[in-house]
């Protein structure tokens, strides 16, 4: 990660770590804002679909029926109009942070540009949702939406006849344009709801809800919002009169007073060259990526351990190809891959106890395989001394580990923490190669694989295949998920983590004699 | 998850940020679009304008060679003219533009949008506009006496059908 991408991300994770104070990792809400945009556009939906049972779509009655709504049947009606104002505005709101955090995390590139690329589209999407519903007020913010977009949409010169003309004088306004953005104010969210929909099919357990608390929370918010402040209409529209000081929604309409100052067509390209943009920003610059994860089919067996645990689908079985006895092997989708490791930390074969031949797993990655993480752990292991030797292991993402290079302390890193086989870890403390283990990486509840320390965790509580061992003492085990911001706070657990070990009785050494009548156990 | 105290204020904290965030700007600040001191004339219309060159009447033999549904008598040159539109507001001009005809072969439709603010009051308002090829003057005139009242739409409208200008 680059230096400055890497002081924004550390910008960014400091304003989240005061909502991890007050949320929780798990319900942070900078942690869900994608799960928060589908949560803020279901309630759109259910609030939109009982305004849609009053809303008349005369020239006149569609400002009346909405008076109707907001005024004498506050309690349900006016309730329901705020909520659909508010969480569309909300919407908005999580949008732009979802799309900036992700663009400051770095999680846009590579393998994940096609989720990046799906998303531009939402945007205008969401904005062309939130234009055409207030157009259906027909109150003077109405009007001058609805003149200001048809000015604008004119001056693409596609169109035989201007469209503004609608709405020259009242004589040239005609009821059916309503209806028309009825149906547009229908149409565009369920097109919208297909296109998120495409923008989650490459995430593995994309979040599409909130925990429950935060959306409680989020809609308990909203609520409160809607009584104290309801969403009310201004004055009706006339067309015989210009709307001059209008309460713009600068949450949609931000660039609208820009249309008043700018030629439509400047507008226009102003527009496409930020679509545009943000279309090829994954390619600005490429990503140099790492060698895609490579299965080994002399190893595998088509268990699907790895399919199950990659966070990206990049992971999926075939039927064998290669005449052995199992029905199906794993193969991976280079194009998807992230090259995360999490499906080799998820392999039963990636096993550092098998000393006698070649370590090969089913699934390895190539730039950093696990043969090669089991050689590094040896040689950091052998340089230690001490009554509180602890191996480090942390992730690629995470905090800059150089500061707990201290007496008794080594450190390695990998791609993702979960690309650590359980195993490693029965390996290391039950073989003793170090007194204990400590693992650290990204922040809480924020992965940058998504899914890597929900996955370790897992594994070590006996949730997740493959299990850590039961013989392993847990004691032996710590872990601290600081992300870039706490690197101090790490720094104070691992040394209470060294604390603890001493305080320990050692662990018996389990020795193996092997005799005429088999092995025997010596604890 | 279960809230301390304090962290149960905090989420209180956060969330009524985010709802006064949300409540503010959902209508605030006020935009000024056009002064409330003045008032709009609003210039739009949608005209062709006449045939780049004279009309032939075609003969009864070319009528016969094209098919049925295309037989129309007279044979016109397909591009047309640019208009001439001037607006003239107490004897000052408001507008003078040539608007040229739309479509790629230059055979649509001219078509004119646009706004001019201006004070409110009585008013001398003279417009004119040329069609046709004529080197000097114009092809339809208006003026009229007008009393415009802050913030009003005044909308300038061109059917030739119904005499050509109309002031709305």
């Amino acid at each position: 990660m680059s230096g400055p991408r890497r002081l924004v991300r550390t910008a960014f994770e400091r304003v989240e770590n005061g909502f991890d104070r007050a949320f929780g990792p798990d319900w942070n809400p900078l942690h869900q804002l994608g799960a928060l945009g589908w949560f803020f556009y279901w309630i759109t939906i259910v609030s939109g679909i009982y305004l849609y049972i009053f809303f008349d779509t005369g020239i006149n009655q569609a400002y009346q029926s909405l008076e109707y709504l907001t005024h004498v049947q506050w309690y349900a009606g006016g309730v329901m109009r705020s909520l659909h104002r508010y969480a569309s505005d909300a919407l908005i709101i999580v949008m732009m942070l979802h799309l900036l955090r992700e663009y400051v995390m770095d999680r846009y590139r590579g393998a994940r540009w096609f989720t990046w690329f799906t998303g531009v589209p939402l945007l205008w999407l969401v904005f062309a949702c939130g234009i055409s519903g207030y157009w259906m007020v027909w109150d003077i913010l109405a009007q001058y939406i609805a003149i200001a977009t048809t000015e604008w949409l004119d001056a693409l010169g596609i169109f035989g006849e201007s469209i503004a003309r609608n709405f020259l004088t009242p004589a040239t306004l005609s009821g059916r344009f309503f209806t028309l953005m009825v149906f547009i104010h229908i149409a565009v969210p369920l097109v919208m709801l297909l296109v998120m929909w495409i923008h989650i099919l490459r995430q593995r357990n994309a979040k599409v809800n909130p925990p429950i608390g935060l959306a409680a929370g989020t809609l308990a918010m909203l609520l409160v919002l809607s009584f104290v402040k309801p969403a009310l209409s201004q004055a009706p529209a006339d067309l015989g009169v210009v709307p001059s000081v209008i309460n713009l929604d600068w949450f949609y309409l931000a660039a609208y007073p820009l249309l008043d100052r700018l030629p439509g067509r400047v507008m226009w390209a102003i527009a496409a060259s930020a679509t545009l943009f943000l279309l090829v920003l994954p390619w600005l610059p490429p990503l140099r990526r790492p060698a895609p994860a490579r299965v080994d089919l002399d190893n595998c067996n088509g268990c699907g351990r790895c399919v199950e645990d990659c966070p990206f689908s990049a992971v999926a079985l075939q039927p064998r190809t290669d005449g052995t006895g199992f029905s199906q092997e794993a193969v991976v989708a280079n194009e998807l891959c992230t090259s995360c490791g999490i499906c080799v930390g998820a392999c039963p074969t990636s096993t550092p106890f098998r000393r006698t031949t070649e370590l090969i797993p089913g699934i390895d990655l190539p730039d950093l395989r696990i043969q090669v993480m089991r050689d590094k752990t040896l040689a950091a292991a052998s340089g230690l001394s001490g009554n509180a030797r602890v191996l480090v292991y942390g992730c690629d993402q995470g905090p800059d580990l150089n500061r707990l290079r201290v007496p008794g302390v080594a450190v390695l890193t990998l791609p993702c923490i979960a690309m650590l086989p359980p195993s490693f870890l029965d390996f290391i403390i039950m073989r003793h190669h170090a007194d204990g283990v400590f693992l650290t990486g990204c922040a809480e509840g924020d992965c940058h694989y998504h899914l890597g320390i929900q996955w370790t965790e897992q594994r070590l509580a006996g949730e997740r295949d493959p299990y850590l061992r039961k013989r392993v003492p847990r004691e032996r085990i710590g872990e601290f998920w600081s992300g870039l911001t706490h690197g101090k706070r790490l720094e104070r657990e691992l040394a209470d983590f060294q604390d603890r070990l001493r305080a320990l009785p050692p662990l018996k050494r389990r020795t193996v004699e092997y005799t005429s009548e088999g092995a025997v156990r010596h604890d | 998850m279960r809230a301390s105290p304090l962290q149960l204020l905090g989420q209180v904290i956060a969330y009524a940020m985010f709802a006064v965030v949300i409540g503010h700007f959902t209508s605030s600040p006020a935009y000024t679009h056009l002064n409330p001191g003045l008032a709009l004339i609003k210039l739009s219309f949608s005209h062709a304008g006449q045939h780049k060159g004279d009309c032939r009447q075609r003969t009864p033999e070319e009528l016969a060679k094209l098919a049925p549904n295309m037989r129309r008598p007279l044979d016109c040159p397909r591009g047309r003219l640019p208009l001439q539109v001037e607006l003239v507001l107490d004897g000052e001009p408001l507008y003078r533009g040539e608007l040229p005809p739309s479509g790629l072969a230059g055979d649509g439709a001219s078509m004119a949008y646009r706004k001019f603010p201006v004070a409110p009051g009585r008013h001398h308002l003279v417009a004119r506009l040329r069609d046709s090829d004529r080197p000097t003057g114009y092809d339809y005139e208006k003026e009229a006496e007008i009393t415009l009242i802050p913030r009003q739409n005044f909308v300038i409208d061109f059917r030739p059908a119904l005499g050509g200008f109309l002031f709305l």
